[in-house]
Order: structure tokens, then sequence, then C-alpha cells
């Protein structure tokens, strides 16, 4: 009778089974027999940054930093660490772990805050060193009022329209459209094209290289020239002063650009969209500056703008690095401005992150810098392994004392999540990038003894039912029916508490709630899939079936006179015990 | 341990059961100290802090020959550097080879100097000296996303229980009862002086969780006992809890103490090989809270609940009810002598208390109310078939 609802414990076996050989097949195919283990476990720093708005009341938009996390793998990669991990934690944690001690400049480097600046091109060349070409500054013919200040000083115009005039047809236009060829006829910017412009041929003409502090009056001295001729772009990124100019490389490193000094700071637009115009057939990106931020891009376009084409690029950097480049062929009044060109979605996209992090740039806290020497991790390695082995057989000594021949089942439910447990990790690791921390372990370890809990929940159940009168196997039923629901309550509260841990809480506590909340399922699967159907098994042998005296379920020890369904075991005609071990007697 | 097993035995079948929900006072007021004196330990000694929660930086190494004057010789090393803002540093040795020394947050650069004084001074690869530094907000932070954490999980698993046990009380309970565990440990914390780091607010985080699995477990057999209570009139709410408490004692006693063997081996391997760490401060977190835990969910939760339940106006009718009919019984019987628990209404036959939310019990000597009519016949386990009856034993073949 008992059988009707004992569907086939031996095909769950199997299906357990092959699903572990399957897991463990994969670990072959993949050749990753380890877990992949944290820096606290192997040496390595761990930098913790929290990261927050300059402007604004400190919290952080997920865009901001997952630009920020871009910002610093360039700076990581920039200095030629490799194997460096750089993830986002919770809402305004970055961390960047970096394998192999002591690496104190990268504290330095990583923490600094990104800036974005717009600069205006001098000269533009190809990243690697190549032969310059011709001068071919050609003057697009345009009504000029004043006399072009840049170009005729400039020492040496190695502009090369080919290659940099503008890059992939970029080009700065204005939101008002072609109704506005020229600047001068509109009401508002009137006045102020009039003020810089005067001033720039006064200055120029009689001292070509001399730069007054302003940057739109900034022509780049000797120096600067042969530093940007030694320049290439392999070399790490320059230090991004905004008061000095820059040698700076295009994001592909194809280009490299020398800038003048930053003349619009990132803070200075206040918003940045990608998008299709009504009407329009490509990507474009388009920015609004603030008040001020709006006249002084009037003031740069309109500067710049008078210079050749090819030579009128206003550069958009960001750390250093020149994110794009577009050409200006006319000011552009009404602080208001479009990128337009050949963009991909993806292009304009970026692009447009690029300038929203730069109206709000992220600054960072350096939290935590952790750096574990290699024998400190091989320490903490081995402890957190021998504390393991240590509460593995502290578990499995009491399930043996106390359960006799029960423990056996719990010794093999341990074994078999313990090789669930260790697939899930490694495969974890190689496929989701998940590291084993100390945290980690101690969240493993923890849970034997949740996992063991379950078993417990279930054996107590199961001599309650013995104890109620029924049948050893007819209880391994009803016990189970019971038990599970328990077991179900109590592991959702376990993953819960697990779940709300990992979302919420910050740095090492992640593994932890990670390790727990994993294991916890494991637990459910186990309990399901290999304890139960384990002991419906042993419950027709006649060891565990007729309550052998070190089986764990004897009369004694369960505290009854007698298993029901049989005689005493002294009455038991020792020889032949044929009968087998049926519930439900009259 | 096969007496334990039968000492489980008889608990199940409530021969010898101890009154918990009967002296929930005592215990309640317990308790109530106990949270009081944490709460006072509290804000009068506060916690002792890690450095974690004040920012600086630590530095490790192991495998250092310590002598008497280590302490000292490192202490002027470091202070030689003349950092800036160095202050005075901490120097600790861990076990018989370890060194730690603690500074006040420092550069980079600075960092690097203490770090290649420590390692001089001590003869070891400068590889070899752990650092850890720590800004002054991490501790805040961590401890804020832990109390919002908290914040959260109670009001999710208030829900849960809510939902599982669809008894709002129950939840109250079980909050309480996992608040009073938090306080405790807390209170064990600043008493004692333990280090708080912020693996012990891991710790104490998972507790939540761990405390709140025994309740369930503890719960769960209320329920099953109570199923159906007011329908009879043999036992009152708070009897048929403790029941179901001593029910599931050995339960209880058996996980708690096999989730305290992996945590309790942690923490000693923690302790023992490497001194200190986060492996040391998550399992002492633990171990109190687990412990306390354990304590809450069979002392303080079902007690708690049964306080709860008996206010309403059936469980008091029903309390009525019983205490009247006992009385007559007594009278009547002039022997029974009123336990708390079951086994005494019954006379006797073990199934009657174990079997109370089974099936109405026609035989017995509380025979003469027709308790069975009121009480729906259900399916009595997952087998979904009709259990055996067992018959008295004198009718039973040998």
């Amino acid at each position: 009778m008992a059988t009707t609802t004992t569907s086939r414990p031996g095909r769950t076996l199997i299906i357990l089974g092959v699903v572990l050989v399957l897991l463990f097949g994969i670990m072959a195919i993949a050749k990753s027999w380890e877990p992949k283990l944290g820096l606290d476990l192997r040496g390595g720093t761990t930098i913790t940054l929290t990261a927050k708005s300059l402007a604004g009341g400190g919290d952080v938009t997920a865009e901001q930093l997952t630009e920020a996390k871009n910002i610093i793998s360039q700076r990581v990669n920039g200095a030629g660490i490799g194997e460096a991990e750089i993830a986002t934690s919770g809402s305004d944690h970055i961390t960047v772990a970096v394998p192999g001690a002591n690496q104190d400049s990268l504290v330095d480097q990583v923490g600094q805050t990104a800036l974005l600046y717009f600069r205006a091109v001098y000269d533009a060349q190809a990243g690697a060193p190549v032969p310059t070409a011709p001068p071919s500054a050609t003057p697009t013919g345009k009504p000029s009022t004043t006399p072009k200040p840049s170009t005729p000083p400039k020492p040496s115009t190695t502009l090369k329209p080919s290659t940099s005039a503008t890059p992939n047809g970029r080009a700065w236009s204005s939101v008002l459209g072609a109704a506005t060829p020229t600047p001068t006829p509109a009401k508002a910017s009137t006045p102020v094209p009039s003020a810089p412009v005067p001033s720039t041929p006064a200055a120029t003409p009689p001292a070509p290289p001399v730069n007054n502090g302003d940057p739109l009056n900034y022509q780049p001295d000797a120096a600067t020239q042969a530093a940007f001729a030694a320049y290439t772009c392999d070399k790490p990124a320059p230090k991004d002063e905004p008061g000095k100019p820059l040698v700076s490389c295009s994001k592909d490193k194809s280009t490299k650009y020398l800038l003048g000094p930053a003349i619009l700071k990132g803070t200075e637009l206040s918003d940045a969209t990608a998008g299709i115009p009504q009407g329009g057939l490509g990507w474009q990106v388009d920015l609004k500056f603030t008040g001020e931020g709006g006249e002084k891009f009037l003031n740069a376009t309109t500067a710049i703008s008078k210079k050749p084409a090819g030579a009128n690029l206003f550069a958009i950097v960001l750390d250093g690095v020149a994110i794009s480049t577009p050409s200006v062929t006319q000011p552009i009044p009404g602080g208001q401005a479009q990128i337009t060109g050949s963009f991909t979605e993806s292009e304009a996209r970026d692009l447009a992150n690029v300038l929203k992090y730069g109206a709000l740039p992220v600054s960072f806290d350096i939290s935590e810098v952790a750096t574990i020497s290699p024998q400190l991790g091989g320490d903490q390695l081995s402890a957190g392994i021998t504390a393991g082995l240590i509460g593995l057989g502290l578990v499995i000594i009491f399930s043996f004392l106390y359960y006799r021949g029960l423990g056996l089942v719990v010794v093999l439910s341990l074994l078999a999540a313990a090789a669930l447990t260790y697939a899930c990790v490694v495969l974890l690791g190689k496929t989701m990038g998940f590291t084993l921390t100390l945290s980690g372990i101690a969240g493993l370890i923890v849970a034997i003894g949740i996992t063991a809990d379950s078993f417990v929940i279930y054996f107590e159940r199961l001599r309650d039912e013995v104890r109620e009168g029924r049948s050893l196997r007819s209880s391994v039923e009803t016990g189970w029916a019971r038990a599970k629901h328990t077991i179900i309550a109590a592991d959702s509260i376990s993953l819960l508490a697990a779940l709300v841990l990992y979302i919420l809480a910050v740095g090492s506590v992640k593994g932890f709630a990670f390790t727990l909340g994993l294991t916890t399922l494991i637990d459910l699967v186990i309990v399901f899939v290999f304890t139960k159907p384990l002991v419906t098994l042993l419950a027709r042998t006649d060891f565990f079936g007729h309550g052998h005296k070190l089986s764990g379920l004897d009369p004694e020890h369960l505290g009854v006179e007698r298993l029901p369904g049989q005689m005493r075991p002294a009455d038991r005609p020792a020889a032949k015990s044929t009968r087998k071990p049926v519930g439900g007697e009259v | 341990m096969s007496k334990l097993g039968t000492i489980g035995a008889r608990l199940h079948r409530g021969e010898i059961s101890y009154d918990f929900i009967g002296k929930r006072k005592i215990w309640f007021a317990v308790s109530i100290a106990l949270v009081v004196i944490s709460l006072g330990a509290l804000f009068a000694r506060g916690l002792a802090l890690g450095i974690e929660f004040k920012g600086g930086v630590e530095y490790q190494t192991s495998s250092v020959k310590i002598t008497d004057d280590t302490i000292a010789d490192v202490s002027s090393a470091v202070k030689a550097t003349n950092a800036k803002d160095l202050g005075d540093p901490v120097v600790t040795t861990i076990g018989g080879e370890k060194i730690r020394v603690q500074t006040k947050p420092l550069d980079q650069a600075d960092i690097a100097r203490v770090t290649d004084a420590i390692a001089k001074e001590l003869n070891v690869p400068t590889a070899q000296v752990s650092t850890s530094q720590i800004g002054a907000s991490w501790g805040s932070q961590i401890a804020n996303k832990a109390i919002l954490a908290l914040i959260v999980f109670l009001v999710l698993v208030f829900g849960v229980i809510w939902i599982y046990f669809r008894e709002p009380k129950a939840s109250a309970a079980a909050i309480i009862a996992l608040v009073h565990d938090v306080f405790i440990t807390v209170g064990i914390y600043a008493l004692i002086g333990f280090d708080v780091t912020p693996a012990t607010v891991i710790g104490v985080l998972t507790i939540l969780g761990y405390s709140l699995y025994d309740t369930v477990v503890v719960f769960d057999k209320v329920r099953e006992n109570t199923r159906g209570i007011t329908g009879s009139n043999r036992y009152t709410y708070s009897d048929a809890t403790n029941l179901a408490v001593n029910q599931t004692i050995v339960r209880s006693i058996n996980t708690t103490l096999i989730a305290l063997m992996p945590v309790g081996s942690i923490l000693v391997v923690g302790t023992v090989v490497l001194g200190t760490g986060p492996l040391k401060d998550l399992s002492l977190a633990l171990f109190v809270g687990i412990a306390v835990g354990a304590y809450s969910s069979i002392f303080i939760a079902p007690a708690l609940l049964a306080q709860f339940k008996e206010r309403e106006p059936g469980m008091q009718a029903l309390r009525r009810r019983v205490l009247a009919k006992r009385a007559a019984s007594t009278s009547k019987a002039k022997a029974g002598t009123p336990v708390a628990a079951g086994a005494v209404v019954g006379g006797g036959s073990a199934t009657d208390v174990s079997r109370l939310q089974d099936k109405p019990k026609s035989s017995g000597a509380t025979a003469g109310t027709p308790t069975a009519s009121s009480r729906p016949v259900r399916p009595t386990s997952g087998a979904g078939r009709p259990q055996p009856s067992r018959k008295p034993r004198s009718k039973r073949g040998k």
C-alpha cells in the first residue's frame, strides 16, 4: 500500500546521478576543476570605491555608475594591469580586483574623478608616427568679418583632412537648424561674439605663441609641439589638466590630437540625448548647455568655425581621451547643439552617455583597499577548508551517534549536496565569473548545518509517525508529506534572508549571501530528489525496515514497544524473515 | 543516546513535559531582563567597533619571529617613517607568529612607506605584508545597508509567515522573537567587548534567517496541533502549543546542535589558525545568535503566539469550556492530576495526545461529549487514504 506514493525512488536517484555526471562532464570538458578563488584567498588587491555625484545630492544613477566603471576599466587597462576585474556592486560601489600585491599607484589612479572637457583641436596626426602630410588648410571662403586668428601663426599645420578633418564625418550643428547661417543677426547672441572676437586678432598677430589665459586664444608653444610630435598613442594616457594643453588620443588610438586648454567643462552641460530627429535619417546626439555653458559654447564655436575646414575641430575629452572631435562650421547659439554624422545607434548612445556622465561627474571615495599577501590568502583558504572538514566531521559523528543507521543517509546526502555545490561553484565561476571568497567559504560551511537540519526535521517527523502507530514504510511517506512543508517553509525563510542580503548588502557580504542562498536551494533539491528516495529505498531493506538495533529505527530507540506491522524482535523467527514490513495491520 | 531517543518518545507522547507556556511569564521576564541588560550595555559601554568603522590602515604579516621587543621595535620603526597624521600606531601580536599594526588613514605613498618599514623591521618581503585600508565612511555605509536589509527582511518575513501560517499573530510572535535575538546578540557583544567588524554585521544578519528557521519548525507543529482545536474542548490553545514545543524540542535541540557544529569549527579554526579576521568575527556572531535563537524559538516565540491567540474570543471560550470540563472530570473521577499539557485527560493511551489533530477519538475516559461531530473529517495524511486505526492494546493480538 505504501508503494502508491513512493513514485519510483530509484528513478529519481538515477536522474540525480545523471545530472551530477553531466555537471562534472561539463567541468571535464571545460577543464576547470577548481573554483575561481577570490583575492582574499590567493593574494591581491581589492579596491572598493564609493561613487558620489559631484553635483546633486550625492546619489548616482545606474548609468553614471556604469559609465564610471567603464572609465575605471580604461584607466586600469591603460596602466597595463592584466587580469584586473572591475565590477559595479550595489547602487554606488565599484570594486577593482587586481591579483598580485602592492599596487599603490593604482589606488591613486583609480580613485580620481573623471572630468569631461571641451577643447579646441590644434593639430591631429596619426597615432603612430607618420610622415607629416602637406598642410592643406583650404579656406572655406567664409565671409569672415575678422581675420582668422589661428591659421596664419600656426607653425606646423599638419592637419590631414583625409584622416582627421571630420572624423566619421561628425559635425557640430545648431539645433536652430540651417536658418542661422550667420550668427550676427541673432538678437540674443549679438553681444556675445563681439566680445572675444575683437580680442583675438589683437592678441595673436603680434606674439602668436603667447598664451594669455583665454583658452580661445591659446597657441601651442614649441615645447608642446615637440611633446606632441614625440607622443604615440601606445603610451599611457597623459594627465588631464584643464588649464593646460593636452596631447590626447582618440578612443581607438588611431589619431593623436594636440588640444588647447579646456574651454568648457562637462558640468556646463545640462543634458545629452541620443536619438533620430523627426524627419531625419541617422542617429545624432543632442546637447543642452547651462546658461553660462551656452555662452561659452557660442564663443568657442564662433572662434573655431573661423578656422579652415579640417582645423575647425572641437573635441570632447573625457579622462584624457578624445571621445569625439566633431567639426564646427558655424557659431552655435542658443545653448543647444547637435552632433551629427554617420552614427550607429550604439555610437550615438555611447557618446550621449559620456556627455551625460560629464554633466554629472562622479567622484570616488576610496572605501576599502585590502591587499592580501599570497601567504595570508593561502592561510585563509586552508583555514576555511579545515574548518569545513571539521564541521562536516562533527555533523557526521553526531548523526551516527544519534540516528545510527540513518546517519548513513545524512552522510550520503551531504556528499551529494557537496558534489552538487562544488560543481555549481566551479561552473558559476566559469560562466558568470563567480569568485569564491573567504566569506563565501564561511557561507558554505554554515550551510552544512542548514542542510543537515532538513534531514533532522524529516527523521524526527518519521519517528513521530512511527510513534503514532504507523508502520515504518507508511511513516516514510506520511512523515515526508508533513516534513516537506516544514522544510520548504524553513528553507524559504533562509533563502529570503540570503536574497535580501545579496541585493542590499555591500562588500564581502555578497559572497556569503550568494553561497548561503545557493546551498539552501541545493539543500531543497537534495532533500527532495535524494534523501527522501533514499530513505524510501532503505525502508524496504531488512536492516532498516525491520528496525535493526543499529538502524536508528529500532523500537527501543523510537520509544515504542515494537514496530507496528511486525513481531517483536525477540519473537521474530530469526532465520527466515521473509515477511515484509507491511504497514496497516489489523 | 538511546535514552535520549526514549526521552524524545516520551516527550512526544506528553508523558514528560515542561510547561513552557504556563511558565511563560517567568521566561518573558528573563527575556525582558536580558534585553534591558543588552540595551543598557549597548548605551553604557557601546560596541568595540573595529577599524573598519573608524577608518584607518591595518597591516598584517605572518611567519614572523616574535620576541619581547618586537612590538616596541615595530612601533618605533613605523613612527620613524614620519608619515603625515600617523598618530600612535597600534601594534599587536596575534598567535605566535603574526603581527598586526593599525594606523590612522594615510596617503598611498605613506602606506607604502609604512609597509616597507614594517617589512624591513620584521625581515620579511614587502609582498608578505597584507594591508587593509578603510575609508572613514565605509563602516557606516555597511551599517546603514545592514539596517536597511534588516528592515526589508523583517517586512518580507512578516508577509511570508503570514501567508504560510495564515495568521498574522504568528508573524508578530516570530518577529518579536527575532528582534529579541538580535538585541541580545548585540548586547553580548557590548558586554564582552568583542570587536565589531563588517563580518560581524553579516553574522548578525544571518542569524535572522537561522533564528526563524527554528521558529518556523515549532510553529508548524503548533499549527498541526491546533488545527480544528475549537471543535473540541479537550485542550486550550496554550495546551496544544505547549505540547507542540515539547514534541519539537528534540528536533530544535538537534537542529541547533547540528547548526552550531560547523559554526563552532569555523570559530575555533578561525581563532586558532588565523587569530583574527572575518572568519572569527562572522562565526562568533553566528554562534551567539544561533544559541540565542534556539532559546527564543523554544521559550519565547511559541509563548508569545499562545499569548496572542488566547486573546481571541473563540480561544477564550474554548479555555472556559476546557477548564469547566476538567473541573467536572476531576470531581467525578477524583483521580486525574491535571498537569497542563496532554497525557492527562486521555488517561493513559499514548496515542490520544499525539493524535489530537488526526481524528476524533471515541474511546477513552473523555467520552460523553460528542466531540467528534463538530470536527470535519479530513484525510489524515499525504498518502490520501484512510489510516489504520489502532485498537486498544487489550484487543490486539500479541
